[in-house]
């Protein structure tokens, strides 16, 4: 169909660019429409221009200074093993956070993924209103959620759980109403032929198919969420965070190079312990 | 008759149902114990209502403002600071992802190369603003170098993938035609990069905006220093001004990213 619309109206470009006529030996004539590399290198240049100069770029800087990052990163680098007794607790904190509030925003998600895909909800409003409600719970970036959260809950691990659940929600829903827009809607025409109600339905045709999809979106984001919730502390919301921004203001860095190394342990473990599940799922 | 006879033959997995469920409690029983509830904090019934108050009155003279401390040109910055940490890191990603691919170099020099780039991703943005801002001092261009470094770890990660899915049946079919080395790239390597590592960069865009606006917590730009500020001193109508705004552009991005990467994907540049 699209390739229609071309035939009938060309795009703006090439209504301004004209394409080149080629004639050929034997006559025939074949239009052959002018690249558009130029102008996308053009207004990329233009936009990289703009910006180094709204963020005042200077790569002069980096080379003289540049000696000043080593300081930091080679403290990181040594890290003091003793610190390992205090990294402990916020450690394990951390996982709860993440660990909880990625099983809570997964559950809510489910039914929310459901009145958000548009071949199962057929009611226009509710559906716009749901994936607005979505979308905006993904646009706030989380470290600004855990600080509203925890002004509203007090400084602590579960203002950090929410604001966790929070932004699960909104990423577990999108990622499963878009598979679930993709799934055969044969077996659930039929079952509702016959007279299964619309949860039923879905229960019994569609969840099969997007089960594994779903427990894979799940995974993904309890991985993610670890690495989120190391450091949502940072705004008091609990876990490794707190840690993260003590050692900064103490300028002790080589126990923050502790703090880090367990966290870079924690994500590798994590790392393998989903991908042997995902095996086992596929 | 068979037909009842081999339905009720189906494979009942409950007792492995049954242990999936269990773990599924105990981890939750475990880490719901770790979490405390304290209640609402003392004003925190006052805090809620001014985020929805602030929300559904948000500041319009912050809106519509060319001051340098308006939201027009925080979120310009904001843009920016993405624009370029983006292309930089997409650029530093290259070389990195060449040498930590295992079909083009040894397999230990590739493993080297992913434990660096996993390490990268492991120290947060805000270690690596705090890094930086020794080099550079407080300001936008510190949140440019932070995203670049930030980001070359996924970026790089996704153009593994990419490379390490190469035809290399393309590559002989060149060599037996007799091209050289810079042919062989121009023509064999480039097509069948470009398309992956432009979808890349647009997709790490998307997720760069969203970062620049948490790095002016520690001072990097953007709109997170006054957002953050604004929170800090309950100055809900600023909030929701700054917050509106940062929802709008985040959609607005999202939208354009989601298209053009579905262009890509078709093969219709």
């Amino acid at each position: 169909m699209s390739q229609k619309k071309i035939e009938q109206k060309p795009a703006l470009f090439d209504r301004i660019f004209k394409p080149e006529h080629i004639v050929l030996e034997n006559g025939h004539t074949v239009d052959r429409p002018r690249s558009r590399t130029p102008l996308i290198l053009i207004c990329l240049a233009l936009v990289i221009f703009w910006s180094a100069k709204m963020t005042g770029f200077d790569l002069a800087v980096v080379i003289n200074r540049g000696h000043q990052l080593g300081v930091i990163l080679s403290q990181i680098f040594h890290p003091t093993f003793s610190y390992f007794e205090k990294v402990k607790g916020p450690l394990l904190d951390t996982i709860k956070m993440s660990l909880l509030g990625t099983i809570a925003g997964c559950l809510i998600g489910l039914p929310v993924a459901i009145l958000s895909s548009s071949n199962i909800n057929h009611n226009k409003p509710t559906l716009l209103l749901f994936r607005f409600i979505l979308s905006v719970m993904r646009s706030v970036p989380t470290l600004i959620m855990a600080t509203t959260f925890s002004l509203i809950f007090g400084l602590g691990t579960f203002a950090g759980t929410v604001a966790i659940m929070v932004f699960t929600l909104g990423i577990v829903a999108k990622m499963l109403f878009e598979s679930i827009e993709t799934i055969d809607m044969k077996p659930f025409e039929a079952m509702t032929s016959f007279g299964a109600t619309t949860l039923q339905a879905f229960w019994a045709s569609c969840m099969p198919q997007i089960l594994p999809t779903y427990l894979d979106d799940c995974l993904y984001c309890f991985e993610m969420n670890v690495r989120a919730a190391s450091i949502l502390g940072y705004v008091g919301a609990g876990g490794l965070g707190i840690l993260i921004s003590e050692r900064i203001s103490w300028r002790d860095y080589n126990g923050l190079g502790m703090v880090l190394l367990s966290l870079f342990i924690l994500v590798l473990l994590i790392d393998l312990l989903t991908d042997y599940l995902r095996s086992k799922l596929s | 008759m068979t037909v009842l006879e081999t339905y009720e033959k189906r494979p009942k997995p409950l007792a492995q149902r049954l242990a999936i469920f269990a773990v599924v409690a105990v981890l939750v029983i475990w880490s719901a114990a770790g979490v405390e509830y304290k209640g609402i904090a003392a004003k925190g019934s006052e805090v809620a209502y001014g985020i929805v108050h602030g929300l559904l009155h948000p500041m319009t003279s912050m809106i519509f403002t060319t001051a340098t401390d308006g939201v027009p040109y925080l979120i310009m910055q904001t843009i920016a600071i993405a624009v370029l940490g983006t292309l930089i890191g997409g650029l530093l990603a290259i070389p990195i992802s060449f040498v930590a691919s295992g079909n083009i170099v040894p397999k230990w020099v590739a493993r080297i190369f992913r434990a660096l780039i996993l390490m990268i991703r492991t120290i947060p943005s805000l270690v690596w603003a705090l890094v930086w801002i020794r080099v550079t001092g407080p300001g936008p261009f510190c949140g440019v170098l932070t995203q670049s470094v930030c980001s070359i770890g996924m970026i790089s990660k996704m153009y593994i993938t990419a490379i390490e899915d190469l035809d290399t049946g393309i590559l002989e079919s060149l060599d037996a035609s007799g091209c050289n080395a810079f042919q062989k790239i121009r023509c064999g390597v480039i097509p069948q990069l470009s398309a992956s590592f432009v979808s890349t960069i647009i997709y790490r865009f998307d997720i760069n905006l969203k970062d620049a606006s948490t790095l002016g917590i520690v001072g990097a730009g953007g709109i997170g220093a006054a957002l953050n500020q604004a929170i800090a001193s309950r100055r809900w109508v600023i909030v929701g001004a700054f917050l509106w705004a940062l929802i709008l552009l985040v959609l607005i991005i999202e939208y354009f990213s989601t298209k053009i990467r579905a262009r890509l994907a078709r093969g219709k540049a």
